[in-house]
């Protein structure tokens, strides 16, 4: 028994009802890598998502497609998904400071506050 | 956990939502509560990765096959630019399944096996296009209508907590504005046309409405885990509410063609604001969905034949290895 479908070239195709098909084997959709995609000259490449490919060529080629074929890109990269170290949320109080780390920000200094203090003090005077 | 990893380690395989841990679980559910986004790497209850995978999945699959009955009538489109329009638009919905089959397998899932349970009728994918797309008319009904329920669908769910897929979402929202204007286009053009254009939208409209409100799934009161899917924001809005936006703010445009939606009993009440209509027969939603539609085994088997016929390809490329020698002669 052949498929029969409204659209004739599916009809034509004399594809089986009975189910031949083999389940698929591991990498049958190849390996993941990671694109950044450079809107436009001057900004920064930013990360919009993964393609399947065996290959380099073959993942710009799809990186191409699914991330520039409707947004505006000037530039992709692409990278093995393998190749990228990543940290754990888990370990995220590494990037807070031990310490009062107020000397290298701009809070951390009361210029106004020494002036204001300066002009009292000569006004009473 | 420094270094890449191919494979997640999830220690929770299988468990209960009772069986996890308390202490995880309320930070988890705090997170979320907080509007914060959960990331692929995160600790996450096993049912919240289960019910996001089998979620992203099916409406990977449902571009997938979605883009079906309307990739039939490229070669008969009404002229080069519907045609340049419509390849454009099933290229799109192909480009979706592929953010969202990327998007469902940092959860865990390898998409050979997402790919295999399509095949084998495990996995579903929306309902609606499990029905032909019989005239020209029907593809505009779906190009408006039923991306319309789409679009309900993802802008709302955009905002949930799922990082990869609400990023998916954003993506996709951007690229489907044209794909409703377009849709809409097709309708109105048919709708302000001539006798014979007017007909074909007018029964192309009465086979697709009953699938349009079976569109945002069974009701509330069917539907299974709604309580605990809302809380973690994998869906920030029920079906019913869903259907309710989608009524709101499709009838109006509709009537506004003179078209008549094949429901004598569609009204908004004015007391509770809630649109009322015929109750449109979920036995039938479930006998299609289970595999007993017109074009179940159709829609399948198209799938089954792209896989298999691309096999050799896919082999060639991973395998590739030569020696090469000076031709003998």
């Amino acid at each position: 028994m052949k498929i029969q479908s409204l659209d004739p070239r599916i009809s034509r195709s004399d594809i089986p009802e009975e189910k031949e098909y083999v389940n698929k084997t591991e990498l049958d959709q190849f390996q993941t890598w990671e694109v950044f995609h450079q809107k436009t000259r001057g900004t920064h490449h930013v990360h919009v998502g993964c393609v399947h490919a065996p290959n380099y060529e073959a993942a710009v080629l799809f990186a191409k497609e699914q991330y520039a074929r409707r947004m505006k890109c000037v530039n992709l990269w692409v990278v093995k998904t393998a190749d990228i170290f990543v940290t754990s949320y888990d370990d995220a109080d590494m990037f807070e400071p031990a310490t009062d780390k107020s000397y290298r920000e701009a809070f951390g200094y009361k210029n106004k506050e020494l002036i204001q203090k300066f002009k009292s003090e000569l006004a009473h005077e | 956990m420094y270094g890449s990893l191919s494979i997640i380690e999830i220690d929770n395989e299988g468990r209960q939502l009772h069986e996890e841990d308390p202490v995880r679980l309320q930070e988890f559910e705090a997170r979320i509560a907080d509007g914060d986004k959960i990331e692929p790497r995160d600790w996450m209850p096993y049912l919240y990765r289960r019910q996001l995978i089998r979620m992203i999945e099916q409406h990977a699959h449902s571009e997938i096959i979605g883009a079906l009955p309307e990739g039939t009538w490229i070669t008969r489109a009404p002229g080069f630019r519907r045609k340049l329009a419509l390849m454009a638009k099933v290229q799109d919905e192909v480009g979706h399944a592929q953010l969202l089959y990327s998007a469902a397998e940092t959860l865990g899932k390898s998409r050979e096996a997402m790919i295999d349970d399509l095949i084998s009728g495990k996995s579903k994918y929306s309902n609606v296009f499990n029905y032909p797309a019989v005239t020209w008319a029907d593809t505009a009904v779906i190009a408006w209508l039923i991306d319309a329920g789409a679009i309900v669908n993802q802008t709302i769910n955009s905002k949930g907590s799922y990082g990869p897929y609400c990023r998916a979402l954003e993506r996709i929202c951007y690229e489907e504005s044209f794909h409703l204007k377009y849709g809409h286009d097709s309708v109105v053009h048919l709708a302000t046309g001539t006798p014979v254009q007017r007909k074909m939208l007018q029964e192309a409209f009465n086979r697709w409405w009953k699938p349009i409100m079976h569109f945002h799934g069974p009701p509330d009161t069917v539907s299974q885990h709604t309580e605990v899917l809302v809380r973690w924001k994998v869906k920030m809005a029920t079906n019913d509410e869903m259907r309710q936006q989608f009524l709101d703010m499709y009838v109006p445009k509709i009537r506004e063609l003179n078209i008549e939606i094949p429901d004598p009993n569609l009204r908004k009440n004015a007391e509770t604001g809630q649109w009322e209509f015929t109750d449109p027969d979920w036995d039938e939603f479930k006998r299609v969905i289970n595999g007993d539609g017109p074009c179940n085994k159709e829609r399948l088997a198209v799938r089954r034949m792209a896989e298999n016929q691309g096999r050799w390809v896919r082999e060639a490329l991973k395998q590739y290895s030569g020696q090469y020698v000076t031709p003998l002669a």
